[in-house]
């Protein structure tokens, strides 16, 4: 693996690592929406919505443009698509059977489970 | 968190995930040989497996299908290739009918699975690879598991974890 899909794999999960950043990303693939509408979504701040928007979009997850006073962002399908995110999500599958394993090989420890 | 290693290949589509287990070589076995433990961990809670066949044997196959919230059913088999108990096995992973015949126009992922002693426990390292990014892509469209929304998900219970 280079270091550039190194690095690319590594914002990836960063920007899918957290569950409004996934809620977000969700949203935007559903259609474009302004950055307003989706801090109304959340609660809390603006701000705190629009770091999430930035992460996603160094991430190359969402693009966003400006309309008027409006910032749009909309999901990049074919990002979400790209290889490294195809890889990405079948590591989640792998881990969420790795941690079952793990949760079954512990419950032999537990006489209560 | 068992994941120490997560290695992408994207030239040849391969995964190789390292995780330690606090538990023998052969508990880690265990979990494989036998089909009501496999169940409970190839599915996630959303689409628990049922498995039906279970020949790991080299040329055997088990065979699995998948329920869905719906009650939909995803069914899926394997094809052992070779078996070195209780050191790891490989096998294809390819989708099938509700009858367990072959879907051969889907893809099928090549997966090699090895078990060796680590620090008193197990190290187990899971290779899986697909012939194509197209293979791939159809493997996450179809929701080979839970859909790309539903996998992403389980994040949460691994950062939590």
């Amino acid at each position: 693996m280079t270091e550039e899909s190194a690095d690319r794999a590594d914002a990836l999960f960063h920007a899918l690592a957290d569950r409004t950043r996934r809620d977000i990303l969700r949203r935007v693939l559903a259609g474009e929406h302004s950055v307003s509408a989706l801090a109304a979504s959340y609660d809390m701040s603006f701000a705190a919505v629009q770091k999430h928007v930035a992460v996603l979009e160094k991430a190359g997850l969402l693009t966003k443009r400006r309309s008027g006073r409006e910032q749009l962002a909309s999901g990049d399908v074919a990002a979400v698509r790209s290889a490294a995110a195809m890889l990405t999500e079948l590591e989640q599958v792998w881990r969420g059977r790795i941690a079952r394993i793990d949760a079954l090989i512990a419950s032999d420890l537990d006489p209560e489970d | 968190m068992p994941v120490t290693d997560v290695r992408q290949d994207l030239d040849n589509l391969t995964l190789t995930i390292t995780a330690d287990f606090a538990a023998p070589v052969a508990r880690i076995w265990q979990v494989y040989a036998d089909p009501r433990q496999l169940e409970k961990v190839w599915g996630p809670p959303t689409y628990p497996a049922t498995v039906v066949d279970h020949d790991l044997t080299p040329g055997g196959r088990v065979t699995y299908y998948m329920t869905g919230p719906e009650g939909d059913k995803h069914a899926g088999y394997w094809l052992v290739s070779t078996v070195d108990e209780p050191k790891g096995f490989a096998f294809a992973d390819g989708f099938a009918d509700l009858d367990f015949n072959p879907r051969p126009e889907l893809p099928v992922s090549e997966n090699v699975f090895t078990f060796a002693e680590h620090d008193g426990g197990t190290r187990a390292t899971y290779v899986s690879r697909y012939a194509s990014a197209e293979a791939l892509q159809q493997v996450l469209d179809m929701g080979i598991v839970e859909g790309a929304r539903l996998s992403i998900d389980q994040i949460d219970d691994l950062v939590a974890s």
